[in-house]
């Protein structure tokens, strides 16, 4: 687990919305190791989403450095990008961002059909738990099977990283509890590299490391020496 | 299939009603281009594969007997490659079985068979043999419509000799594919037919032998058309020549070429109209589903869907709505392809019919509709492309409205809140609501347009025979008579009053300008037939002047007051400077006013008459038609009632037809617009009004904010859309006038209302649709969702 899957350096990011200029990152140096599952706390604002986007290629940076192994994502262009995210980052979104149009299956198969060496989207289902929902539309689903949905169609590429924004933010904790369980199996099934922003402290004790963020800047990073399974976190 | 493929064809149905009601919108735009494109090209390609396989001539002239060595000099003019002489003229039928008297046209066949020029189809039958004079071969029509075939016979009355006469076949020809009679306004084949007959038969019959008096030529690639005219005028002038004239004034081709006039206007206004608003509402409607679907495009992009392929998706989406327009289209326009064809077949006789709409009409049609479906897609496509991830996934900034000038005088106007979100929408986005109204205004013009040529239609009706043709009947001379022809037909049973009228070819000039037109010396004291001028009073031509017809006069670029030249090619072809002493409302052919006595003292000739204009008492119709059959030197009859009547009743059929059509149209374009345009506020505006149902507005007051702006922007469309209508109706005006007729532009303030009236129920109901919608509006689900 000591090499690092992704490295950034001095990184930051600046919004200029219309005068204002707000410094969402401010020099951040991370590395994040494969294999590992780590959470990334902190309040609104402090940074955590901006890098987590900026990880995943969604979007760039104003300064500094980003590796993804010997990938320098901050001298890609758009297409690269497109490709990066394509073949190796998974995404788990706190609004779940499934399409109501799709079923269960065919969510997962939007991303089946441009990946490389994809799963089926029925195993995918299967791992988290929802073999007996393939056909269902995110209308008919519960907000704990959408969001299982959308680790599946996150996992069904075997990316090598999965980032998740929120992922239990908009469940209650027997749900999230689900959740978070899948996630952790995919990170000891497969080694997938899984970073997880959440506001809730709690899950942290599931991470092997956790890092803390506040106004742009990494303020702790520390490690677990005993993690707790989803369903033994007090909630 | 594709996920995102299954995304397209869900999206897709799940916009059925607000596709349909694009697709029907882009579907007019195919079906009408299909229509008048394909139709102007079928109309195009079949007479012009007509005229070269059947050899119409390029310049024809009519003399009154020239002799027939004359034939040796017209070839030698330069230029000229075949010359076809012959004899024709004008004779009275009987028919087996009709009252009325018909009219035929006679026309000799040379001694060898089939003209060189101009030659007829033969359908069925044979030929009248060359020695025969009691055989003729007729035009197809005029045998159908009187059931004749081969063997039958009928009696003409040539030259004061009442003869049988024996169809020994039916022909087709390129001179005759519009076959309309003396003073007829529409074809009636029943009562005017051709009648082809040898040479001999009819040279003996209208006292031509070793003469002719029609002759036809074709030019050689590299002729000069006008200099072969000017020397076919001066060898035939000394014979009587009534003046040459090429393809384009011939008849039967400008009917036709009228109405590849008008096919090629329909072509080129309407569909543009139809495709604009369908690109506008593609636009719209896509630009709202992006702006819904921004966190999926996020998505799509966050797994690895690169911006050209979410282009496409959203490409694709406005290529299914397109798609079913054209198939619409395609289905509609097949459909009025087909009827217009049939119609075309009423009124045209060609020998076979190539009014198959081309496939390349299909394919353009098609790619048109595609591409402007496609252009209305492409800035929002091409937004959701640019869209960057990120972004996409954080809910959109609020509108941003500001306080502009507009804003200000609107506060001054105190008006409530509701009135005022209207009012800050619309000026939100001016372009969208510009182009709405714009639509809507369309909607109106269409409609205007459509229904202005049932006025003018009234008003030709009525300045045609109302005002200036009050006769029931008139009789057609062979020769000029002396006036006291009129005492003999005064004394014909049933006929109650009798005016006569001459007629005389002539050439007017103005400056560098010249026509050829009949003039028409008329007594002053003439009642049953009259001249109009352009305030609808009754005019007398004074004497030593002329009257012009307004658009004769526009063409001759002559005002009251001038002098202009004229040449009489009759008589002894003297030229006079005359003045125009005044303009004529007319609305069928160029008509040329003078003073009967006034020509009379210029001829230094006893008076005589061309025309016998009658009213008759309707009991004695038939003893009248048969003594007409019987009377000699007798060349035609034209039978104004009927005229009038069948005119009328086409009219009636075709107005109802188009008023429908026309409607039809204005509707779709309205709910096309109104439809979507509420939509989308709705989906815009969920949010808003179900804050306010829970503030407690009820559900008539929001309402009312949704129905609101469309109904401004419809009511700010009514007056647009008049003018916009009076100028499409003036460009139509412009568009359809020909030498032979004219289209007043009649707009009555009921055109503008009823035109309104559809267009604004039509959006009412169209918003009342959607207003459905937001009365199942969950509150508590719209307010939960993220925007």
């Amino acid at each position: 687990m000591d090499r690092p899957i992704f490295r950034t350096k001095a990184l930051s990011k600046v919004y200029d919305t219309g005068g204002a200029k707000v410094h969402a990152l401010a020099g951040v140096d991370l590395e994040l190791f494969a294999g590992e599952l780590a959470v990334l706390l902190g309040p609104s604002g402090s940074g955590k989403s901006t890098l987590l986007n900026i990880l995943g290629g969604l979007d760039h940076a104003s300064a500094g450095k980003v590796w993804f192994k010997d990938i320098e994502l901050t001298a890609l262009r758009e297409r690269g990008l497109t490709r990066y995210r394509r073949d190796h980052v998974g995404f788990v979104f706190q609004f779940y961002n499934l399409v109501p149009s799709l079923s269960a299956r065919e969510n997962v198969q939007l991303v089946t059909d441009v990946a490389r060496d994809p799963m089926d989207p029925a195993e995918a289902l299967g791992l988290v738990g929802l073999s007996n929902r393939l056909d269902h539309f995110p209308a008919e689903m519960s907000g704990g099977e959408q969001q299982r949905v959308a680790i599946a169609r996150a996992i069904a590429k075997r990316p090598e990283v999965l980032l998740c924004d929120e992922p239990t933010g908009a469940l209650d904790s027997k749900t999230g509890v689900q959740v978070l369980e899948a996630l952790k199996d995919i990170n000891e099934r497969f080694g997938t590299t899984t970073i997880v922003i959440t506001h809730n402290a709690a899950i942290r004790r599931m991470a092997h490391r956790i890092v803390r963020f506040q106004d742009g800047r990494i303020v702790s990073v520390e490690t677990n020496e005993t993690r707790l399974a989803p369903h033994d976190i007090d909630w | 299939m594709q996920a995102l493929d299954i995304k397209l064809l869900r999206d897709f149905r799940r916009l059925w009603a607000q596709a349909l009601a694009i697709a029907l919108v882009l579907g007019c735009g195919v079906a009408i281009f299909l229509t008048s494109f394909g139709m102007y090209n079928a109309l195009e390609d079949t007479r012009a594969a007509y005229y070269e396989r059947n050899r119409f001539a390029d310049v024809f002239s009519e003399t009154r007997r020239a002799p027939a060595p004359l034939e040796a000099e017209i070839a030698a003019i330069p230029g000229v490659a075949t010359v076809e002489t012959r004899v024709v003229g004008s004779v009275i039928l009987d028919i087996p079985g009709r009252t009325q008297t018909a009219v035929g046209r006679v026309i000799s066949l040379p001694n060898g068979g089939m003209p060189q020029l101009n030659i007829p189809l033969l359908r069925a039958g044979r030929l009248p043999a060359p020695e025969a004079t009691d055989e003729v071969a007729v035009n197809e029509p005029f045998a159908r419509a009187n059931g004749f075939v081969p063997g039958d016979s009928f009696h003409a009355n040539l030259n004061g000799q009442k003869r049988q006469l024996t169809i020994t076949g039916t022909m087709l020809s390129p001179e005759f594919i519009y076959t309309i009679g003396p003073g007829q306004m529409m074809p009636d084949n029943a009562a005017f037919g051709i009648l082809w007959m040898p040479e001999r038969a009819a040279a003996a019959a209208f006292d031509m032998t070793g003469a002719f008096n029609s002759v036809a030529l074709s030019l050689t690639r590299d002729a000069q058309t006008a200099e072969v005219i000017d020397r076919l005028d001066d060898l035939l002038d000394p014979y009587g020549g009534f003046g040459a004239y090429g393809q384009e004034t011939q008849l039967s081709n400008s009917f036709i070429d009228a109405e590849i006039m008008q096919l090629r206007t329909l072509a080129m206004v309407l569909p543009p109209v139809f495709f604009g608003i369908s690109a506008f509402l593609v636009n719209m409607v896509l630009a709202r589903i992006i702006a819904l679907e921004r966190s999926e495009i996020g998505l799509l992009k966050a797994v690895g869907y690169s911006d050209a392929e979410v282009c496409q998706h959203y490409l694709m989406l406005a290529g299914l709505v397109a798609l079913s327009g054209i198939v619409l289209g395609f289905g509609a326009g097949s459909w009025l392809a087909h009827a217009l064809a049939r119609l075309y077949a009423d009124f045209f006789d060609f020998p076979y019919l190539i009014f198959r709409v081309s496939y390349d009409a299909y394919a353009i049609s098609a790619a048109i509709a595609l591409g402007a479906a496609g252009l209305g897609a492409l800035r929002s496509a091409l937004a959701a492309a640019r869209l960057s991830p990120a972004i996409a996934m954080q809910p959109p900034a609020p509108p941003r409205y500001s306080r502009g000038l507009f804003d200000r005088a609107l506060g001054a106007l105190r008006l409530s809140q509701p009135a005022m979100m209207v009012f800050r929408s619309i000026l939100r986005w001016p372009v969208r609501a510009g182009l709405t109204t714009l639509g809507l205004a369309l909607a109106v013009a269409v409609m205007v347009a459509a229904t202005f040529t049932d006025d003018a239609l009234d008003e030709i009706l009525d300045v045609a025979f109302s005002q200036s043709n009050r006769q029931d009947t008139m009789l057609l001379f062979a020769e000029d008579r002396p006036v006291s022809v009129l005492e003999e037909v005064r004394r014909l049973p049933g006929v109650l009053v009798v005016e006569g009228h001459l007629y005389l070819a002539a050439e007017l000039r103005h400056g560098p300008r010249s026509k050829q037109v009949a003039i028409e010396a008329r007594p002053p004291e003439s009642d049953l037939s009259r001249v109009i001028d352009g305030t609808g009073r009754v005019v007398a031509p004074p004497p030593g002047t002329i009257l012009l017809a307004d658009r004769l006069a526009a063409q001759l670029n002559v005002q009251p007051g001038d002098v202009i030249e004229v040449e009489f090619l009759t008589n002894r072809r003297e030229t006079f400077q005359l003045p125009v002493a005044g303009l004529v409302t007319q609305y069928f052919g160029l008509g040329a006013y003078m003073d009967f006595d006034t020509v009379n003292t210029l001829f230094r000739q006893a008076p005589r008459v061309s025309t016998a204009s009658l009213l008759i008492d309707e009991g004695h119709e038939d003893a009248l038609h048969a003594r007409l059959k019987e009377m000699p030197g007798l060349a035609g009859t034209i039978m104004l009632t009927e005229s009038r009547r069948a005119f009328e009743d086409t009219i009636a059929e075709n107005v109802v037809i188009m008023t429908t059509i026309y409607a039809t149209i204005a509707i779709l374009i309205t709910v096309g617009v109104a439809y979507n345009g509420a939509r989308v506020q709705l989906s815009e505006r969920a949010r808003e009004l179900a804050s306010l149902r829970i503030l407690g507005f009820s559900r008539g007051e929001v309402s009312a904010i949704l129905m609101g702006e469309t109904l401004v922007l419809a009511l700010a469309a009514q007056p647009l859309g008049w003018v916009l209508g009076w100028a499409i109706a003036w460009s139509m005006t412009e568009g359809f006038t020909s030498d032979l007729y004219a289209i007043p532009l009649v707009l009555k303030p009921a055109t503008f209302a009823q035109a309104s009236l559809v267009v604004l129920v039509a959006c009412v109901v169209a918003v009342l649709v959607v207003r459905r919608r937001l009365d199942n509006l969950d509150l508590v689900a719209v307010m939960k969702t993220r925007e």
